[in-house]
């Protein structure tokens, strides 16, 4: 018995093992990886690594408003390096509290999706009949509009906030994962394995749960990496229209729409800035979802 | 052969159905959906306002009916084509949306042609040769393409284009000049230049998109006898690439655009937001802010049959171009 779970486990093993050396083959998705390193651990760590609590209004000054990168506060306390906005909020501090936001947003609400929507989609494949058609007709209706058409939508129904954003990000993502799910289950159902496994007397919900659901995780990562982007990019869109994070407390969108009004009078660096680090953040999540799909597709394994 | 008519039509008529049935189903989500948008009634009637007149304006607005009651209105206005009347503008809605749609579906197909233009001839590029420095350029910056923000390029090409260097102006529709009675900016030098900006922001994740697309299917066709056996015959790579290649990399390039010119219109909020275009889009981003209920309804039951229609359309063309597609609907 033993010395069959520790083959199951050297087995499992040496299979991520090749997908992480796999995934190092490419030097640019590495650079991605480490891009993304970066971002999280300033995220995770912004209140040791900034000069300045941004969303203490106590610590800004009117006084430092708009000015230009290298300027040294008036109480002379510190540098700003990357400058300060409208309210006299040190921009680099403002950046990494602002990636915390939007990488809270992104991730949380890809996994909630990720979960309602490997459910939905595992039920589906295992109920089949009117209860999967009903389930990826929804499926269908919600995917083939336009996703900031159905933001706008649901955003107009629920009004506006942090919390309302992870909500319409959950809505509208949970889709994907659904009917990858789904087509992952139904093709994983076909396999010899699960004929084992009947044979022996598991029950369906086991097989289901204990058997194909590892086997669906893969494709599932991939989409859950891309989709995190795509909440990251979607939550910056809504804050920059005005129907996202309170102003207070302003994420990397916001900070960039905040900066709009002193683009014309040549301020740049209040835009500027806050959209690098946004752009760094989707940039390295995309390079390594691209190279996760690539890694584990088995078709395109030489 | 008549069963290949009949198989048409009978296909046809499903699809048509279903469309049908999409466009009912979007009724109801946003008809109950926005009723959570919050009483309007508190917004749209003065505080100063008595309480007789508080409930004139509830009666003339149709607030005081129940739910069911005004979701028969509802559908009731929409198949005479009006949608109730902007609580802000005081005029129909639809009217309202059908005046600044000509704007946006300039701006959309400006973004498209734009794509297509700078998109298929580099593609093609990137398909023949793909491992020139240029193609393995090109595709990397379709990365790049694909993730930036599109609200923040906008706003660093007002940055370098408007702000630094003064050529393009950053907002607004310029002059514009009347054809078919509607306003247009392509018309005109000025327009052009408005139109250039804004248009360009719109075209640049579907630039990224046709690349690609392109790419792919010069490389799927290239290998394939046809081409082989043209090249064989002699004829020249000029003549093989428009003969061969290009048409069968047509056709899911057609498809795909199709069905992004739908995106295009529902993206264009954000880039009108930016340049000021006075748009649809623009419009339903003011009326989500001042609560402007029938707007809102109107503004998405419009794009939604657009929509719908354009996939409709699409699936069509698709049969219609595509022999392996028609021959196994026939059978």
């Amino acid at each position: 018995m033993s010395g069959v779970s520790m083959a199951k486990t050297y087995d499992e093993r040496s299979i991520w093992w090749r997908v992480a050396a796999d995934f190092l083959h490419s030097r640019i998705a590495v650079g991605g990886l480490v891009v993304l390193g970066i971002v999280v651990l300033a995220a995770l760590l912004a209140p040791w690594i900034t000069p300045q609590n941004p969303y203490d209004l106590l610590q800004l000054d009117v006084l430092d408003a708009r000015l230009p990168p290298g300027s040294h506060s008036s109480e002379g306390g510190y540098t700003y390096w990357l400058g300060t906005d409208g309210q006299g909020r040190d921009l680099y501090s403002a950046i990494i509290y602002g990636l915390r936001i939007s990488l809270t947003v992104g991730v949380g609400s890809a996994l909630i999706a990720a979960v309602i929507g490997t459910l939905v989609g595992l039920v589906a494949a295992y109920a089949g009949g009117k209860v999967d058609a009903l389930l990826m007709r929804l499926v269908d209706l919600l995917l083939s509009f336009p996703t900031i058409l159905m933001a706008l939508m649901i955003l107009a129904y629920v009004g506006k906030g942090v919390g309302n954003v992870m909500l319409t990000l959950v809505l509208l993502e949970w889709a994907y994962y659904a009917r990858t799910a789904r087509g992952q289950a139904l093709v994983e159902a076909r396999r010899e394995y699960v004929d084992a496994a009947q044979g022996q007397g598991i029950p369906r919900w086991r097989i289901l749960t204990g058997h194909i659901l590892p086997n669906c995780l893969p494709p599932l990562l991939v989409i859950g990496a891309l989709q995190i982007a795509r909440a990251i990019t979607l939550e910056a869109t809504l804050s920059f229209l005005g129907l996202g994070v309170p102003i207070t407390e302003p994420s990397l969108g916001l900070l960039i729409s905040n900066g709009y009004q002193y683009l014309l009078s040549n301020e740049y660096w209040i835009s500027f800035f806050p959209g690098v680090a946004l752009l760094a953040a989707i940039v390295a999540i995309n390079l390594v979802g691209d190279q996760l799909r690539d890694v584990l597709n088995p078709r395109l394994q030489k | 052969m008549p069963s290949v008519g009949v198989e048409m039509t009978g296909w046809l008529l499903r699809r048509l159905l279903q469309a049908l049935l999409v466009v009912v189903a979007m009724t109801l989500i946003v008809f109950i959906g926005l009723h959570a948008i919050g009483n309007p009634i508190d917004i749209l009637i003065g505080e100063d306002m008595n309480q007789q007149e508080r409930l004139a304006a509830i009666a003339r607005l149709g607030l005081d009916q129940p739910l069911w009651r005004q979701y028969l209105a509802f559908v009731d206005g929409a198949l005479h084509g009006s949608l109730g009347r902007s609580f802000v503008y005081q005029e129909d809605a639809v009217r309202l949306i059908l005046q600044r749609l000509p704007a946006t579906m300039e701006l959309a197909f400006a973004a498209l042609l734009m794509a297509i233009v700078v998109g298929v001839p580099l593609g093609l590029f990137a398909g023949m040769k793909p491992e020139h420095p240029v193609s393995r350029t090109l595709m990397a910056t379709s990365i790049v393409g694909f993730s930036l923000p599109a609200f923040w390029v906008a706003l660093m090409l007002i940055m370098v284009f408007s702000v630094q260097l003064g050529w393009l102006p950053a907002s607004g529709r310029g002059e514009t000049r009347a054809l078919f009675g509607v306003q247009w900016s392509w018309l005109t030098l000025d327009g052009l230049q408005h139109l250039l900006l804004p248009a360009f922001n719109l075209a640049l994740f579907k630039i990224s998109l046709v690349l690609r697309l392109t790419r792919a299917g010069v490389r799927e066709v290239l290998p394939q006898d046809f081409v082989k056996f043209a090249r064989a015959k002699g004829l020249s790579p000029t003549r093989v690439m428009l003969m061969h290649v290009m048409r069968n990399t047509m056709i899911p390039l057609v498809t795909v655009l199709g069905l992004e010119l739908g995106a295009t219109i529902a993206y264009a909020v954000v880039t009108e937001t930016i340049f000021a275009w006075p748009g649809a889009g623009k419009l339903i981003l003011d009326s989500i802010n001042s609560l402007d209920r029938p707007v809102v309804v109107a503004y998405l039951m419009v794009v939604v049959v657009i929509f719908v229609t354009l996939n409709l359309i699409v699936d069509l063309l698709y049969k219609l171009l595509d022999p392996r597609v028609r021959l196994e609907g026939a059978r």
